[in-house]
């Protein structure tokens, strides 16, 4: 028996290890203090309606759900709502699905789920995949919006948000593979910033994990409330446990 | 008809109304036969808890159903709506879904671990092959059940998945393409098909699954459940009450052993609800959060993790695996005919048989045989009772050797899980031909090996040490 448990280990110990990393930029660690920070979540509705809810929609997601970010409805109405007037309303927006072809290649896709959608295993989280999108922008020219993006290349959108950040190129330079010296590698080498942003990069960064915060919360406004009753119930069980567990040795007490 | 049983005129009320009932239907017999006289053996360790979890489970899944159901629409055009509408504007919504979402996963979890407790102490053998045939029919429904369920969120993968896996029935000669087009209802996967599986998760196949349940446990209850020791409790029973001296009333004993496994289960279960209903995308899958978009193939299809052994058995049946499979039919029957200890004509009909095997594996698809290999993997089981031939039930009075080889099977079984959820590799395909070959070879070479090697004396009683 502890042999079998001993080999079961050891395969899951062999799958763990077997896990490859991918190919592509590596994604940036998702700044998770900022999901129960109410400041942040309500900066992140204020940007996400500002720069996000022209195209994209958020069609599943209520506007009167802000309030559980501490919003009141009079907040929502009068700071947040610019297609509707009625605060039970879904994010939606009015972009024709063929301009958007036309614009951008694609429709946007729908953010009310888009950070649980974007998670990897092996990679990372939605938001950790959001919170680096968001910051490697960088100008090129050869695409037709003028912007190209490191996390997703080729990417349809351009940088919304490049007022904030400032524009930038990226350097690349090309090497010699090391695995394989008849080929060469373009590497990423760096931003060069040619028009500061209004914020500082520190802020923008901040900016954008408050943007990344508000969208990880649309995407399940539930977590927090879900993660706090879940600790009650465990400490429900684990009491409910102790008793089954004394409960069932008074009863074997009687089995020789 | 059993005798009309009266009670005094004086008795409690309860007593009354127990005896009034128990006239009319067997309330009090069918209490006693299955709970407080089924007499189960005391020597039931952690394996035996399993049996009851996934009784829980399925009450599980059957309720929260029930709640989705009132809210969830089978319509392609609002069915992934639906459920962020329960996930968001239904009272405690997210919590039924979660609920649901991780019972199917916790469902493919505890019965694998129950199988494998038959496996390991031979409770398959005479006389509980019905209750184990009972219970490969639960699992053939269970994963019909997981698998039409899987598309009803709309998303991608379910989309997907379903597309990969009907497409599946499409392989099989002559009539394929006309049962894939039976199971879809339409040339692609659609909304007639969410319409016939929604149909079929929600009815046809929970009514079955709930039967074959009852089935299982009558023939359970007929026969009496098997232990540790493999040994049979009925054949040493108290001269005077008829009680098997190994044997404990189910009520109380078992009732409150049970209770402490639900408790710490839903301790495990709970904790993912709550705090990781994803599980790191092996029970939510990622990409199922993006609705289903017929134009738009994602890059990496796998199905749920509980299908990926059997997926990555089909994925291993590629030409060469069958050209290999054809020279082991082939070298086996030369074998029968050369040096097996037959008659004539039985000779003579395994050389047959031979040819004809080969030729049909040759004439259709590998895909076909990948599919044939895959039902295979989960059919095999059924005929267990009767590959079985070791002289004793339990694994522990079989050989050393034995037990490795159990252990590989577990080991194997969780490399083959596990190259299903990846991408199709080469090494990836080579290890898991490898594994295929195990997985039949430790089942249809069972008529052998189990006879092997020296069996350790099984004892006329169980093993129990007071708790």
């Amino acid at each position: 028996m502890k042999k079998l448990i001993a080999l079961l280990l050891a395969a899951l110990a062999f799958t763990g290890a077997a896990r490859a990393a991918e190919g592509g930029v590596l994604w940036d660690k998702f700044p998770e203090r900022k999901l129960t920070d109410l400041a942040a979540l309500q900066n992140g509705a204020r940007l996400f309606v500002n720069y996000c809810l022209n195209c994209h929609e958020a069609a599943f997601m209520r506007y009167n759900r802000l309030q559980d970010i501490g919003l009141t409805e009079a907040q929502i109405k009068d700071n947040l709502m610019f297609a509707t007037d009625k605060v039970g309303e879904t994010m939606k927006v009015a972009l024709d699905p063929k301009h958007a072809k036309e614009w951008f290649g694609g429709l946007p896709p729908d953010l009310t789920v888009i950070a649980r959608s974007r998670s990897a295993v092996g990679k990372g989280s939605g938001a950790d995949y959001l919170y680096t999108y968001l910051r490697t922008y960088y100008r090129d020219d050869t695409k037709a919006t003028g912007w190209n993006n490191l996390a997703f290349p080729n990417v349809g959108m351009p940088h919304v948000l490049w007022e904030l950040q400032g524009q930038r190129v990226a350097r690349f330079v090309d090497e010699k593979d090391p695995h394989d010296p008849t080929k060469s590698v373009h590497r990423f080498a760096g931003y060069e910033q040619i028009t500061p942003g209004t914020l500082s990069p520190a802020a923008y960064d901040d900016a954008v994990a408050d943007l990344v915060a508000y969208l990880q919360w649309m995407g399940e406004p539930t977590q927090n409330a879900r993660k706090r009753l879940g600790v009650w119930v465990l400490i429900f069980l684990a009491f409910f446990t102790l008793i089954a567990w004394r409960l069932n040795a008074a009863y074997w007490k009687d089995i020789k | 008809m059993a005798e009309f049983k009266t009670v005094p005129a004086n008795a409690p009320v309860a007593d009354k109304l127990l005896n009034w009932v128990d006239n009319r239907f067997p309330a009090s017999k069918l209490y006693k036969e299955h709970l407080s006289e089924y007499y189960a053996p005391k020597n039931f360790n952690f394996w035996y808890f399993f049996g009851s979890l996934a009784l829980l489970v399925l009450v599980i899944q059957i309720v929260t159903g029930i709640f989705l159901v009132m809210n969830y629409k089978p319509d392609a055009a609002m069915a992934f709506a639906s459920v962020e509408y329960i996930m968001r504007d239904v009272p405690w919504g997210w919590l039924v879904r979660y609920m649901h979402s991780t019972g199917a996963s916790a469902f493919f979890v505890v019965v694998y671990l129950h199988m494998w407790r038959g496996m390991m102490y031979g409770s398959y053998r005479k006389p509980r092959e019905l209750v184990w045939i009972f219970g490969c029919a639960i699992f053939l429904c269970l994963m019909a059940e997981a698998f039409m369920g899987y598309l009803l969120p709309w998303g991608q993968m379910s989309y997907w998945g379903a597309q990969v896996i009907v497409n599946l029935f499409a392989a099989v000669p002559f009539v394929g393409p006309d049962l894939a087009l039976l199971i879809r209802g339409d040339y692609v996967v659609s909304d007639a098909t969410l319409n016939r599986f929604f149909s079929f998760h929600v009815i046809a196949v929970p009514l079955v699954l709930l039967g074959l349940v009852v089935a299982h446990i009558i023939a359970l209850h007929e026969v009496g459940s098997n232990n540790p020791d493999g040994v049979e409790i009925k054949a040493k029973k108290d001269p005077k009450t008829g009680i098997p001296l190994d044997g404990i009333p189910f009520h109380p004993y078992y009732t409150v052993h049970d209770i402490l496994g639900v408790s710490v289960f839903l301790m495990i279960f709970t904790a993912i609800i709550f705090f990781a209903p994803e599980l790191g995308g092996y029970f939510l899958e990622y990409n199922n959060f993006i609705p289903a978009d017929p134009l738009k193939t994602p890059a990496h299809i796998a199905p749920v993790w509980y299908f990926t052994p059997y997926y990555s058995m089909l994925r291993a049946t590629t030409d060469p695996m069958v050209n290999v499979l054809a020279g082991l039919i082939a070298v086996g029957a030369l074998l029968a005919v050369f040096r097996g200890r037959l008659g004539g004509g039985a000779k003579v009909a395994m050389l047959v048989a031979a040819v004809v095997s080969i030729v049909l594996l040759k004439t259709f698809d590998a895909k076909f045989w990948g599919v044939v290999v895959m039902g295979g993997a989960v059919v095999i089981l059924f005929f267990l009772p009767w590959l079985d031939y070791s002289p004793v039930k339990s694994i522990r009075y079989r050989p050393g050797w034995h037990k490795w080889l159990y252990g590989i099977f577990v080991v194997n079984f969780f490399v083959l899980g596990y190259l299903g959820i990846l991408p199709p590799s080469d090494a990836g395909t080579l290890v898991s031909q490898v594994g295929t070959f195990y997985y039949f070879g430790f089942f249809l070479l069972m008529p052998w090996w189990t006879t092997l090697g020296a069996f350790k004396p099984v004892p006329d009683r169980v093993n129990f040490a007071a708790h």
